[in-house]
């Protein structure tokens, strides 16, 4: 049986794909009046957020005054759509707001006031017959033209024809498989014309040889009305049986031309791309008429009390769609965007109609009842029947629902096209959708980790060689400069013998003083300076602005708690500082050179540093490291080989110490230098 | 007799040889199982591990030194996969995961010390000395090493908000309905 009706579906050019569900299409309800159009709203709210990729750059500002089709936001990056202005008014905000997304969370919206003109733009279409293709398709950026069917995938990126992909059949998507959704149907209805140009334009592009267009047979209307329309083009109109998802792009490709696609292409890698015909009157809309995308048909139906479409400018209210049907019922419980199979609940009735949104229901619970409590699975395998995809929901479930999302994963989890007929068929009621829901965004999820950890990795590898090769490269310079110190090595002997006096003060009050001392020194030039009233020449006329950044900046430091010797005004002081504690360096080492001529003073002074270590390893270890290396620098270089044995981090520093203050005949002294300087590096170390 | 035997003793040469060549021509360098741990290691690079990065515990997990419970920020999942991979006993975690965060710099506060770029192990920030500084968000790994070194405690962890770009379905629960409404 099942063969024949395939060989007579055949003789049709029509061929049935797996699964599928007959669900009641409720469709009559909003097909009974025309397309309306609506009043404009209060406000419109246009989230930036329309379409799949990047967010476009606002190129406008609060407060300015827009005309209707005037760029609000531009296409930024690859993938990325452009946004205009549904009617001329007042942009009032641009700012978070709720946004129609299963999330309902806010998301970046740009507000605008209309001032009731719709005044707009100088605008005119193209001779696109005569034009170079790649300016066309340049110039469908700035169109704002997305995939109305739902999937919101900016349609310049669709029609761009790169080398490799050489498209020969245009599909275009007219089945509206979903229950409820009606607006194809009426724009085919009254519209034939427009999609019939805008298909040509499309097939023009892409230099297609093929164009067929698939209606379900549950579109009588429409289906005469393309029909009708199509008459002098070359471009095919089929008929196919109504069920449910037909309108799936793979699906209708399938049921069309005959030709599955590998779960791990893209249709336009086998020469075909699929469209949706709202897509196709934009395009008309553009190139023709020279509109960019700021309206579309949405339709509003369930408990409402006309149900009807309407054609909807961007950004309009849901809430004011529903009072344009004529209001809602009193028993309305919430409000679904798309169809009741893959549609999602809104957040409230005042998120905006967003270039997605091809149908609103408001639902009620005799509409649309709760589903009865979820049974466990019997594993009846009707849910596999009913799949589409031939996948096996009963497995994927399993996987979901235990967290293993890597069986779910090899289960072909992401070929699931989320269409909700296996929850349908489900005796046990399971919310099976939701599961799949779940398990792929956990595990996007947890892939966008396990990149950002491989990226941190990266980064923390490149980071660790590039200190370590800092680090190589200093211990080089070092080395050299030391050869080069040699001979100046015996000067420095010499001065530091007349510096004998300094060898009792640590080199921490020798720096402490010398800080001390050149504070106040610069406070005394200040004080003078204030004296003369002469001002510091940076200071001479300052322009009022600057005055006023050196006021906030003082503000500022003052709200950190910065005393006001850090100020600008003291800037001198800072350098002179910093000076004279260079020189407490230079004069501390020196008395660290001392060692070399008496074992007393070299232990006074490495008592210190001991005692440091206690307290700050790290100061004591850098101090001794110093010490002992100035003390190298004065004495001829001889290896204490019994010492370079020393088993530590800084195995060739040490080396070199310990040889410099053997050779220095304070080996004492030196040996607990070292030792100090091991333990304190050590722990240091491992705190790095 | 002899044939069978000659048989047997060629084939043996001929796999040993076989096998002695892949072992030298498919060498593995380093130590897979290090490499292995890092891979499930989350990379924050935080040393609340007691390791000063992911790289040296996974080092010291392998060497049988350390614990496979030990790292916060890998969670629970973390240290599952962990005993997975290693074959050993679950235990739970040894401190509480905290939710991901990034660095925040108040600019108007830096006094551009450098101090935070030279703790911050991924080189997420941006700065130069007396300058502005600001976090690279988008690398930031969150492991709060950059905290504690700021003089002016101009840095704060901000926790990454929920967007609708990262926002993840929830597990699906079955709503509870009054039985009221059901008569
Ligand atoms: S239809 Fe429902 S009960 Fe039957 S196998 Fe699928 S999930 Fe299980
Ligand atoms: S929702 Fe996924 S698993 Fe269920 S029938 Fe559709 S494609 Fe198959
Ligand atoms: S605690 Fe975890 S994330 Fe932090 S350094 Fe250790 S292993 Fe890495
Ligand atoms: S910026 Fe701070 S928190 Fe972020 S990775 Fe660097 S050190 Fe860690
Ligand atoms: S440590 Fe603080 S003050 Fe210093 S540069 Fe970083 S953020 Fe600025």
């Amino acid at each position: 049986m099942n063969a024949i009706i395939q060989f007579t579906q055949k003789l049709n050019g029509i061929f049935k794909f797996h699964g599928g569900v007959h669900p009641p299409g409720n469709k009559s309800s909003s097909t009974q009046a025309p397309i309306a159009d609506v009043t404009l709203p209060a406000l419109l709210t246009l989230p930036l957020r329309q379409h799949v990729g990047h967010l476009p750059k606002v190129k406008i500002q609060v407060g300015e005054h827009v005309l209707k089709g005037q760029l609000l936001a531009e296409a930024e990056g690859a993938v990325s759509a452009a946004i205009h202005a549904p009617t001329s008014g007042t942009i009032v905000a641009i700012e978070e707001a709720v946004i129609p997304h299963p999330s309902s969370l806010p998301d970046y919206c740009i507000r605008l006031q209309p001032d009731g003109k719709d005044a707009w733009v100088a605008h005119t279409g193209q001779d696109w017959r005569n034009t170079e293709r790649s300016a066309l398709i340049q110039s469908l950026t700035g169109s704002g033209i997305v995939g109305m069917g739902g999937a919101t995938f900016p349609t310049q990126i669709k029609l761009r024809t790169d080398g490799k992909s050489n498209i020969h059949t245009l599909v275009i998507n007219a089945a509206e498989c979903e229950p409820y959704i009606s607006c194809d149907d009426m724009l085919m209805r009254e519209r034939a014309d427009g999609i019939v140009q805008g298909v040509l334009i499309a097939q023009h592009l892409m230099s297609a040889e093929k164009v067929v267009i698939g209606i379900e047979d549950n579109k009588p209307l429409a289906i005469a009305a393309m029909q009708e329309a199509v008459k002098n083009t070359d471009i095919q109109v089929k008929i196919v049986p109504t069920l449910y998802p037909s309108g799936d792009a793979r699906r209708l490709v399938y049921l069309l031309l005959g030709q599955e696609i590998a779960h791990d292409k893209r249709s336009t890698q086998e020469g075909i791309q699929v469209f949706n015909v709202a897509t196709m009157l934009a395009l008309h809309r553009y190139f023709d008429h020279g509109e960019p995308s700021i309206s579309r048909i949405v339709t509003i139906t369930g408990n409402v009390a006309q149900p009807q479409n309407f054609e909807v400018l961007f950004g309009t209210p849901v809430s004011h769609l529903l009072a344009a049907a004529g209001g809602v019922g009193t028993d309305t419980s919430h409000y679904i965007m798309g169809g009741p199979m893959m549609g999602f609940d809104l957040p409230d009735a005042n998120v905006p109609v967003t270039k997605a949104s091809n149908c609103i229901i408001a639902a009620s619970p005799g509409l649309f009842p709760s589903a009865p409590p979820a049974m466990p699975c019997i594993r009846c395998t009707r849910c596999a029947d009913a799949c589409p995809v031939s996948l096996q929901p009963q497995e994927l479930y399993w996987f979901a629902k235990s967290d293993n999302f890597e069986k779910a994963r090899d289960y072909d989890l992401f070929d699931c096209i989320e269409c909700g007929a296996c929850s349908y068929v489900c005796p046990s009621h399971i919310p099976l959708v939701q599961y799949y829901r779940y398990a792929k965004s956990e595990i996007i999820a947890t892939d966008k980790a396990k990149e950002a950890a491989d990226l941190a990795r990266e980064r923390n590898e490149a980071r660790l060689a590039r200190i370590e090769r800092e680090k190589q490269e200093r211990a080089q310079k070092h080395a050299e400069r030391a050869q080069g110190a040699k001979k100046a090595a015996e000067k420095m002997v010499a001065a530091a013998d007349s510096d004998q006096a300094q060898t009792g003060a640590t080199a921490d009050e020798a720096k402490k003083a010398a800080i001390a001392a050149a504070i106040a020194r610069a406070k005394a030039q200040k004080e003078a300076q204030a004296a003369t009233g002469e001002a510091p020449k940076n200071m001479a006329a300052p322009s009022a602005s600057v005055q006023q950044e050196i006021a906030d900046i003082d503000a500022r430091r003052a709200a950190v708690g910065l005393s006001e010797a850090d100020s600008p005004a003291m800037q001198d002081a800072d350098k002179q500082a910093k000076i004279a504690a260079a020189i407490a360096k230079a004069k501390a080492a020196k008395a660290a050179a001392q060692t070399g001529h008496s074992a007393t003073s070299a232990t006074s002074a490495v008592v210190d540093p001991e005692k440091q270590a206690k307290t700050d390893p790290a100061i004591a270890r850098a101090r001794a490291a110093k010490a002992a290396a100035e003390a190298s620098k004065n004495v001829s270089e001889l290896a204490a080989p019994q010492l370079t044995t020393t088993a530590s981090a800084d195995q060739e520093k040490q080396a070199k110490i310990a040889a410099a203050i053997a050779r220095a005949k304070a080996a004492k002294a030196a040996a607990e230098a070292a030792k100090i300087a091991a333990t304190a590096g050590n722990t240091d170390d491992a705190k790095e | 007799m002899l044939t069978a035997l000659s048989i047997m003793l060629g084939l043996a040469i001929a796999l040993g040889l076989l096998l002695g060549y892949a072992a030298l021509k498919f060498k593995v360098d380093g130590d897979p199982l290090i490499a292995k741990i890092d891979a499930i290691l989350p990379q924050t690079q935080c040393g609340q591990c007691g390791y000063p990065g992911c790289k040296p515990y996974a080092t010291a997990i392998a060497h049988g030194e350390a614990d496979i419970n030990q790292c916060p920020p890998g969670g629970d999942a973390g240290v599952r996969a962990l005993a997975d991979l290693l074959g050993v006993e679950y235990k739970p975690l040894n401190g509480e995961p905290k939710p991901k965060s990034v660095a925040f710099i108040d600019e108007n506060t830096c006094i551009g010390c450098t101090l935070c770029i030279q703790a911050c192990p991924v080189d997420a920030i941006l700065g130069a000395a007396k300058h502005m500084h600001t976090i690279i968000s988008s690398e930031c790994t969150g492991c709060e090493l950059c905290v504690a070194p700021c003089p002016v405690d101009c840095i704060s962890m901000t926790p990454v908000a929920e967007t609708p770009e990262n926002w993840k379905w929830k597990y699906p629960t079955i709503p509870i309905v009054p039985v009221a409404h059901q008569g």
